[in-house]
């Protein structure tokens, strides 16, 4: 059995919601040892905790596969829900028009998004509805004993010798293009990038889509995948240093003109983009469908924040919906006067 | 000129005077303006006070194909479809001479003159009418001439049943409420029909309307209106779906009313979300998520959408979440035939999904019934936190009935068995699966509730009274055991049905949803032409109550008529009762009646076929 990573915390220290890390924890994981989902749960615990988010206000929710067994793994204080099979959009989409107050958290795999679920996957993107959703992505489909799933590398290889001849399904472009306001990749290797995206996505105000590269330690981690931990240390390459200011601290890092991006996200917080290798502004969605072309030509791994845009109008924004949320409006909110009806029947005669 | 006597021959039988009982076929082309025009015909009907029903036979075509619409007017109240068609208005020239051959000797026929009907039968009542060149005189337009032509039968219509021209006229400003112009060119177009029918058509008094006053007060309204209505004073709060006919005027004509009377006064915004899916798999799927997080969350469609929506459904039933489907059935198997009536999705319905599963289903028969039913599915779906089918059809759903105005839910709604964070500080301990209550069904919570308690994981998979993934067998074995027990507690909930009882009837008639209309006129028929007393028990939900038995067994034939091939219903209680010994000897009272053309049943096809089998009985 697998274990979810603890960052080492003196027993009184609390976050600003008054809550320590152990709070946010979940079940002890049944996945394999070393995986990379574990890794992202930690992560995300880390991310919660340190965000400050109420764990009450959270829904986790997925789909179905290994990596959407993982909501039972961090946030045992907060409602989950394991759908079916490439579903977890729908769900997703409906438990937050029903309470619009929920921080939807969304966790799948390639499998579960980029094939049986891509019909749900793209038109969650087009809605852009206010949810985090996790791709967790390792290029195989791990229950069901190690096939090659939509996102595996052309040419990558099965341990059994299968050379994969199809191409993968970029997620992140397809992100991007369709309509996801906040898109990056990341690995799971990378704990400090990892929590920082995480932090962004729940500052933002739309659908945030993380492609997080997350190695199958079992299926696929030998020489000639494309998704191992030792390929993904070895080609990682990151767009940007990143670091996440909350709103609810100073921003007080000194920065060269020119080197850094400062993006205001939704809530008031900031994420810092200092720049490594290339000049590179995320909030342009041509750009960024250019270099992700780009680095597919190249069979490169780009990690990052890949495409933002803080202000666009989400899906709750769209249907115009009254503040509280529609699951406890009271009766009398809900059912129109009598005289309503009197005025209806009347048409009717 | 006179009406056209044919060939010289002998003037046809003329059947004696039907006043206020007859039924009226107009055969057009779809997509030519015809719903208007046979809207405004029955409107008028109705408006004279005399009971009517139409139905409308149309094709799974946007423009083009040929097209029926039935009106039944009949004095005593019977609004079932009717197969003899006592006056044909034949403007398709695709079909007139097929319309004109189904006629029965003695039916009367007006029609496009050029089209030259008159020529084919010697033993009917006809009355050519020079469609094409009348409209010259309504408008310059050809597009609209063509539209307004359908109006001119109206016109000619209403002058040979005798209806009132001003009834007409308030229901063309009905028709196009707002539309001044549209109202003008429509009257004119009524009048051209009326004048040219009063210099030049002979009428033979066979047909007539006279004023009655059987329609006071009475709505008229489609069963997919009446349902919309229903949700939105139930209190919907999400609604999703993905358009199909038959269904798709029910959330259609939900947005234009949740429109109008559920945007918050003081700010503006809507009390209710409504999202067109991309699938129905999305849209039970947002349903659930909804109903998972409190909504009250309903989605349409009909059976193609209710196969989509076999995976979700079991997880609804399985991790006990509510939902309200609509199902507005249509012909199947497959696409099948999508424009036409059936209640073939009784079984599919009950049991959808893979694994042991079970469903509350409710069977409207009546458009109060829809707007009824809207709130007790919801009722319901959360007290039991299950899926609940509500099992209408297409002749319900899209054709207009008549009927008493609706009253205001008056009662409280049922959210069922929710615990806020004040009830999980009272109580301590929640464990989402338990049976507390010793009913079969548990406690939930909503997400979003603030308590450390509140919080469990919703599952598809095995799990614990604790909401634990679990693969034990006792597990599995206790919870499986707990949802059928919450099933047979349901039979206490849901609507019970309604029993006529004729004292020394030794005939039962059962039957369920739309088959209701043809059932009421057949027992009347047996009643009157073969001296055959029945008594009648009408189903309004699965699972069948102990009435279902009660009735069985008060009779020596038990017939269960239905609107499909399998005899679906006849299946289920056969089961119900050969499933418990005592009862099992029941099952050979009951006798089937089916029909399944795709056509509304009828009350003649009900009573041949009861007098047929009880000749051999």
């Amino acid at each position: 059995m697998g274990t979810i990573v603890e960052e080492p915390a003196s027993p009184k220290k609390v976050n600003r919601v008054g809550l320590t890390q152990a709070d946010y924890k979940g079940k002890p994981s049944t996945l394999c040892k070393g995986c990379g989902h574990d890794s992202i749960s930690s992560q995300l615990i880390k991310a919660f905790y340190e965000y400050g988010v109420e764990p009450y206000r959270v829904a986790k929710l997925s789909g179905i596969g290994c990596s959407s067994k993982t909501p039972a793994y961090f946030l045992n204080r907060s409602h989950g829900f394991n759908a079916v099979h490439g579903r977890m959009p729908s769900v997703a989409t409906g438990s937050v028009l029903a309470n619009r107050n929920l921080v939807a958290v969304g966790v799948s795999g390639d499998g579960d998004t980029a094939s049986i679920g891509i019909g749900q996957f793209v038109h969650l993107l087009r809605r852009n509805l206010p949810i985090v959703y996790i791709v967790e992505n390792n290029g195989v489909y791990g229950l069901t004993k190690g096939q090659f799933s939509a996102t595996a590398d052309l040419g990558s290889k099965l341990k059994t010798g299968v050379v994969n001849d199809l191409p993968a399904i970029d997620l992140c472009s397809l992100a991007i293009e369709l309509g996801a306001t906040y898109v990056a990749r990341s690995f799971a290797g990378d704990p400090k990038q990892v929590v920082a995206l995480l932090k962004g996505a729940f500052a933002h105000n739309g659908t945030a889509v993380l492609d997080i590269i997350s190695p199958c330690v079992t299926f696929n981690n030998h020489e000639g995948s494309t998704k191992s931990y030792t390929w993904g240390k070895e080609n990682e390459e990151m767009l940007h240093d990143l670091d996440f200011i909350p709103f609810f601290e100073p921003i007080e890092v000194d920065y060269e003109e020119g080197q850094t991006t400062d993006v205001e996200l939704h809530d008031g917080s900031h994420i810092l983009l200092k720049k490594l290798n290339r000049d590179y502004d995320p909030r342009n969605r041509r750009l960024a469908l250019d270099l992700l072309i780009e680095v597919r030509e190249k069979q490169q791994f780009l990690t990052g924040l890949l495409f933002v845009d803080p202000d666009e109008k989400n899906f709750i924004d769209l249907l115009n919906l009254v503040e509280e949320p529609l699951a406890t409006l009271p009766l009398e909110r809900t059912r129109p006067k009598k005289a309503a009806l009197d005025a209806i029947m009347e048409s009717l005669k | 000129m006179s009406t056209e006597t044919l060939e010289g021959e002998a003037r046809p039988d003329v059947k004696p005077a039907l006043i206020n009982d007859f039924s009226i076929q107009v055969a057009t082309v779809n997509g030519s303006g015809s719903q208007s025009s046979n809207s405004v015909l029955m409107r008028s009907i109705f408006q004279m006070g005399v009971p009517v029903s139409g139905k409308n036979l149309f094709p799974s075509n946007i423009q083009g194909l040929p097209t029926w619409f039935t009106i039944r007017a009949n004095k005593k109240g019977y609004i079932a479809r009717r197969k003899e068609i006592d006056l044909l208005v034949a403007m398709n020239p695709a079909t007139a001479r097929e319309d004109v051959a189904s006629l029965e000797a003695g039916a009367a026929v007006v029609y496009e003159e050029t089209l030259g009907l008159g020529k084919l039968r010697t033993d009917l009542v006809t009355y050519p009418v020079p469609f094409a060149e009348l409209a010259k005189e309504v408008v310059e337009d050809t597009r609209l001439r063509k539209l307004l032509t359908n109006m001119i039968y109206v016109g000619v219509v209403g002058y040979l049943l005798s209806i009132d021209r001003k009834e007409i006229r308030t229901a063309i400003e009905k028709q196009f409420a707002g539309k001044a112009k549209a109202v003008g060119l429509n009257v004119k177009a009524v009048d051209v029909g009326f004048e040219y029918a009063a210099k030049h058509l002979q009428v033979s008094d066979t047909l007539r309307v006279e004023r009655m006053n059987k329609t006071a007060g009475k709505i008229l309204i489609d069963g997919n209106a009446a349902a919309a209505i229903g949700a939105m004073f139930a209190g919907v709060t999400v609604v999703t779906w993905y358009p199909i006919t038959p269904s798709s005027s029910l959330v259609e004509q939900l947005i234009d009313y949740l429109k109008d009377y559920r945007i918050d006064e003081a700010t503006g915004k809507a009390t209710f979300a409504v999202v067109q899916a991309e699938d129905e798999l999305a849209a039970i799927g947002m349903v659930l998520g909804a109903s998972w997080a409190g909504a009250r969350a309903m989605t349409s469609t009909s059976g193609p959408g209710i196969s989509l929506m076999a995976e979700f459904i079991g997880l609804g039933y399985y991790a006990e979440i509510p939902a309200v489907v609509w199902n507005i059935q249509r012909v199947g198997p497959s696409t099948g035939l999508p424009t036409r009536t059936s209640q073939g999705d009784v079984l599919s319905s009950f049991l959808l999904s893979h694994g042991d599963t079970k469903h509350i289903l409710l069977f409207p028969s009546s458009v109060s019934e829809c707007f009824e039913l809207a709130s007790t599915a919801f009722d319901l779906a959360e007290r039991f936190q299950t899926p609940v089918f509500v099992m209408s059809d297409l002749d319900l759903g899209m054709n207009v009935w008549m009927s008493d105005p609706f009253p205001y839910p008056e009662k409280p709604i049922d959210r069922g068995k929710v615990l806020s964070a004040s009830d999980l500080e009272k109580l301590g301990s929640f464990a989402r699966y338990r049976d507390v209550d010793g009913d079969g069904i548990p406690y939930r919570t909503l997400p979003g509730t603030n308590h450390p308690l509140a919080a469990y994981f919703t599952r598809g998979s095995g799990h614990t009274a604790d909401a634990e993934y679990s693969e034990r067998a006792t597990d599995y074995v206790s919870n499986l055991d707990r949802l059928a027990k919450k099933f047979e507690t349901a039979r206490g909930y849901v609507p019970a049905p309604v029993v006529e009882s004729e004292k020394d009837a030794a005939v039962g008639i059962i039957a369920y949803g739309t088959t209701d209309w043809a059932i009421r006129e057949s027992r009347d028929q047996l009643r009157e032409e073969a001296d055959l007393k029945t008594s009648y028990l009408r189903i309004r939900a699965l699972p069948f109550n102990s009435e279902l038995a009660d009735f069985v067994a008060r009779h020596q034939r038990v017939y269960l008529v239905e609107q499909n091939r399998d005899a679906q219903m006849l299946q289920l209680a056969r089961l119900e009762l050969s499933s418990r010994p005592e009862l099992a000897g029941l099952v050979e009272k009951f006798r089937s009646v089916l029909h399944y053309s795709g056509l509304p049943i009828d009350a003649r096809f009900v009573t041949e076929q009861i007098l047929a089998q009880e000749r051999e009985s």
